[in-house]
């Protein structure tokens, strides 16, 4: 069983910084962290391993400064990690990354099942995944919310879509997108971080692709013009109400009529 | 002797109404039965004849100068988080709630302390420390405990080892004597040799000595970072020899919990919040603070290289706030999760040196199962606080169950004593564990605790019946 998990470097938190002159949000300031969705659909991979037997490879598109995010995936259990990174890739959109992820996804050798996370926590389109099994011509279910079962043939896997949870069973080479929640992502482990130590992290790029059209890659291969980026203005908001259960209740009931709920 | 307390009338109903207010007083069935208890009804449950929710000190000051003349007993009420059975009317009485002065004022740079009033919850507390890179350390696990409670209780907690107790963390109080006086304990000084030190006597007195109307706090720098490390081992009695080992190495660490696997597993079952190492029969989960990553990044590797030569599986490492959080989310799900595995529980929560970890968890889990009584050890055992929980299987009838706790708490108790140990560690003694608190210390102290209560409250009207029983 060979199986490919895709992942993405993130800002850590909830702030985007985002470039005002290009509209394009700036990666390389700030922390990083794995973006929360792939720990999820690493997880899901190193438990079919442990199921199945075969390998688990990490594949990212990115800055060299991924390798931190590669090691991390050593120390929770990943076989082999490689960074596709490239000049030639950046500024990419959902169909220049997700076809950049495929072509590394070929020169792999390519693969029975490739996991994603749902979506990220900064693009947030939850498209790259699905894309991806759209240019691989592989059947894909997004949205997984648990891997019913999987042998060497095929799996079954169930989606809570919006108003039906749908149960599949989808034949090898196949991709997913999981959801979060349906496992719990392991801790990297310290006898792990030391056995990898000095296992390297593959970098390639776009010379090592097997099309060489520029015309799909990176801000050239892009079709989505952005007019303007920012992050939104928080709108969550909390009040707390004080008093008794009375005044409580007739807060609550003049801000929900003041907001023409009731 | 104060005994029998007046029975409250509709003429003492309408004093209490004339210094507080109409809206802020219930009396008899209109009580809300939550206030009949704390968190451990098994420890009792007493309908109050008067709540009140004050507002300021010169209330309080005001109910207790008229409960004092007219030897009515008052319990002062926090969040009700208690888990002793302290804050409940045992003789009935007034039960006064100071949930309503929860003001907390501005943090002091220049002192580096907060003040506020005993209602503000711990959570807000916190935030409001960190709001300005402050940091107060106390932490137990319920966040929505009242400040006034902590200090009262003086409440303890996951980040004992690194930084203490509720009591290390606080400058100065100002009370309400049962008479109706007011008084401070110290001030915002560091330091105070000025008499006896009635700040640190008044700190986990439960209630019994004054009701604390403002408490200042001593705050830290906030760390920069932190990162939790998850030890499985083969048994739980691996996971405390592990212990010293930790507390010897050059880094202190901020927490040091353990967990068995069956308890992981109930946690898993009943809450569903799943943990995120499989491995082990029991985990020791060690947290660190830190100024700087270079002294975490030591720190780790110091506790996984000691671990790992202690016989440990491997040393899981949660180094981001969603993996810790995946840790943690378990250690404070335990008590939620063994409610909904079990008919009753009991815990015995009792403190020993930490040298003694070991033999303490060894002989507790034969002394409950002697009784026939399923047991989980779990908890601080970077301070030797460990909780012991003792749940009730559906197949014990009530006085099986009731035999069985109480003759393994007595094993337990005596077992802790053995051990150089105290009776509790941080939960206090209330009304639920007074029955072991005289075998335990001994006559010459019940005396001694006998005359500070005296010393305090001549009329023992103030939270009677728990600590200290005057009324055999």
């Amino acid at each position: 069983m060979k199986i490919v998990v895709c992942m993405k470097q993130v800002p850590a938190g909830t702030k985007v910084d985002i470039d005002p002159e290009t509209g394009a949000m700036k990666r390389l300031s700030g922390e990083t962290r794995t973006n929360p969705y792939d720990l999820f659909a690493l997880e899901a991979a190193l438990q079919l391993r442990e199921k199945l037997g075969g390998t688990v490879t990490v594949l990212t598109m990115g800055p060299p400064q991924a390798e931190e995010m590669m090691r991390d995936a050593y120390t929770m259990g990943a076989d082999d990690a490689v960074i596709l990174s490239d000049r030639k890739f950046a500024g990419a959109d959902v169909l220049a990354t997700s076809y950049t992820l495929s072509q590394g996804i070929q020169v792999l050798g390519g693969a029975d099942l490739i996991v994603c996370g749902k979506q990220t926590t900064d693009g947030d389109t939850a498209q790259v995944g699905p894309a991806i099994a759209e240019h691989l011509g592989i059947p894909h279910a997004a949205w997984v919310s648990e891997i019913v079962d999987a042998d060497e043939a095929c799996i079954r896997v169930r989606q809570d879509l919006v108003s039906v949870s749908q149960v599949s069973e989808i034949p090898y080479p196949c991709l997913i997108t999981v959801d979060k929640d349906m496992c719990v992502p392991r801790l990297p482990s310290y006898l792990l971080k030391k056995a990898t130590a000095d296992r390297p992290v593959r970098i390639m790029s776009f010379a090592d692709m097997p099309d060489q059209d520029l015309s799909r890659y990176g801000l050239v291969g892009s079709p989505t013009s952005v007019e303007r980026m920012f992050a939104p203005p928080e709108i969550e908001k909390q009040v707390y109400l004080e008093g008794n259960a009375k005044e409580k209740t007739d807060s609550l009931f003049s801000i929900l009529t003041g907001k023409k709920i009731t | 002797m104060p005994y029998p307390y007046k029975k409250m009338t509709e003429a003492d109903f309408a004093y209490i109404r004339s210094v507080t207010a109409q809206d802020r007083v219930w009396t008899g069935d209109d009580i809300a039965r939550e206030y009949y208890k704390d968190e451990m009804p098994e420890y009792g449950v007493f309908p109050p004849e008067l709540y009140v929710e004050v507002l300021n000190k010169e209330e309080i000051s005001a109910i207790m100068a008229y409960a004092y003349k007219e030897n009515i007993p008052v319990v002062c009420r926090g969040a009700g988080t208690g888990l002793a059975g302290g804050a409940t009317c045992k003789y009935g009485g007034i039960m006064l709630s100071i949930m309503r002065m929860n003001k907390i004022f501005p943090v002091d740079h220049k002192n580096q302390t907060i003040t506020t009033e005993p209602g503000a919850l711990l959570i807000d507390i916190q935030a409001a420390a960190a709001a300005e890179g402050l940091f107060y350390p106390p932490d137990p696990g319920e966040k929505t405990a009242s400040i006034g409670g902590n200090v009262i209780t003086n409440a303890g907690g996951m980040k004992a080892v690194r930084y203490g107790l509720t009591r290390d963390f606080v400058r100065c109080i100002e009370a309400v004597m049962p008479d109706g006086s007011i008084l401070n304990f110290s001030s915002n000084v560091v330091k105070n040799t000025t008499g006896y030190d009635i700040k640190d006597l008044v700190i986990g007195s439960e209630g019994t000595l004054c009701i604390l109307t403002q408490v200042t706090l001593k705050l830290l720098p906030a760390p920069t970072c932190s990162c939790t490390l998850v030890m499985p081992f083969g048994s739980l009695e691996e996971c405390a020899d592990m212990v010293p080992k930790v507390l010897e190495l050059p880094f202190v660490p901020t927490a040091i919990e353990f967990l068995e696997r069956e308890l992981i597993d109930i946690v898993e079952r009943n809450l569903n919040k799943l943990f995120p190492v499989k491995q082990g029969e029991a985990v020791l989960i060690v947290m660190y603070d830190a100024s700087s990553k270079q002294e975490l990044d030591s720190a780790i590797e110091a506790a996984a290289e000691a671990a790992l030569a202690n016989g440990a599986i491997d040393c899981c490492i949660a180094g981001t706030p969603e993996r810790a959080g995946s840790v943690w989310a378990v250690r404070g799900g335990i008590l939620e999760g063994m409610k909904a595995d079990s008919v009753a529980q009991e815990e015995c929560d009792v403190v020993v040196p930490r040298a003694r970890i070991a033999e303490y968890v060894k002989a507790a889990k034969r002394i409950a199962l002697s009784h026939g009584i399923r047991v989980e050890p779990c908890g601080h055992c970077g301070d030797g606080n460990i909780h012991t929980e003792l749940l009730r299987g559906p197949e014990m009838s009530d006085e099986e169950w009731k035999k069985a706790t109480h003759k393994s708490l007595t094993e337990l108790y005596a077992l802790s004593k053995e051990l150089g140990g105290q009776l509790s560690g941080e939960h206090g003694i209330g009304n639920g564990r007074l029955e072991f608190l005289e075998e335990f210390v001994g006559p010459r102290m019940i005396e001694l605790y006998k005359a500070i209560k005296l010393a305090f409250d001549d009329k023992l009207i103030l939270n009677p019946g728990k600590v200290i029983e005057f009324n055999k």
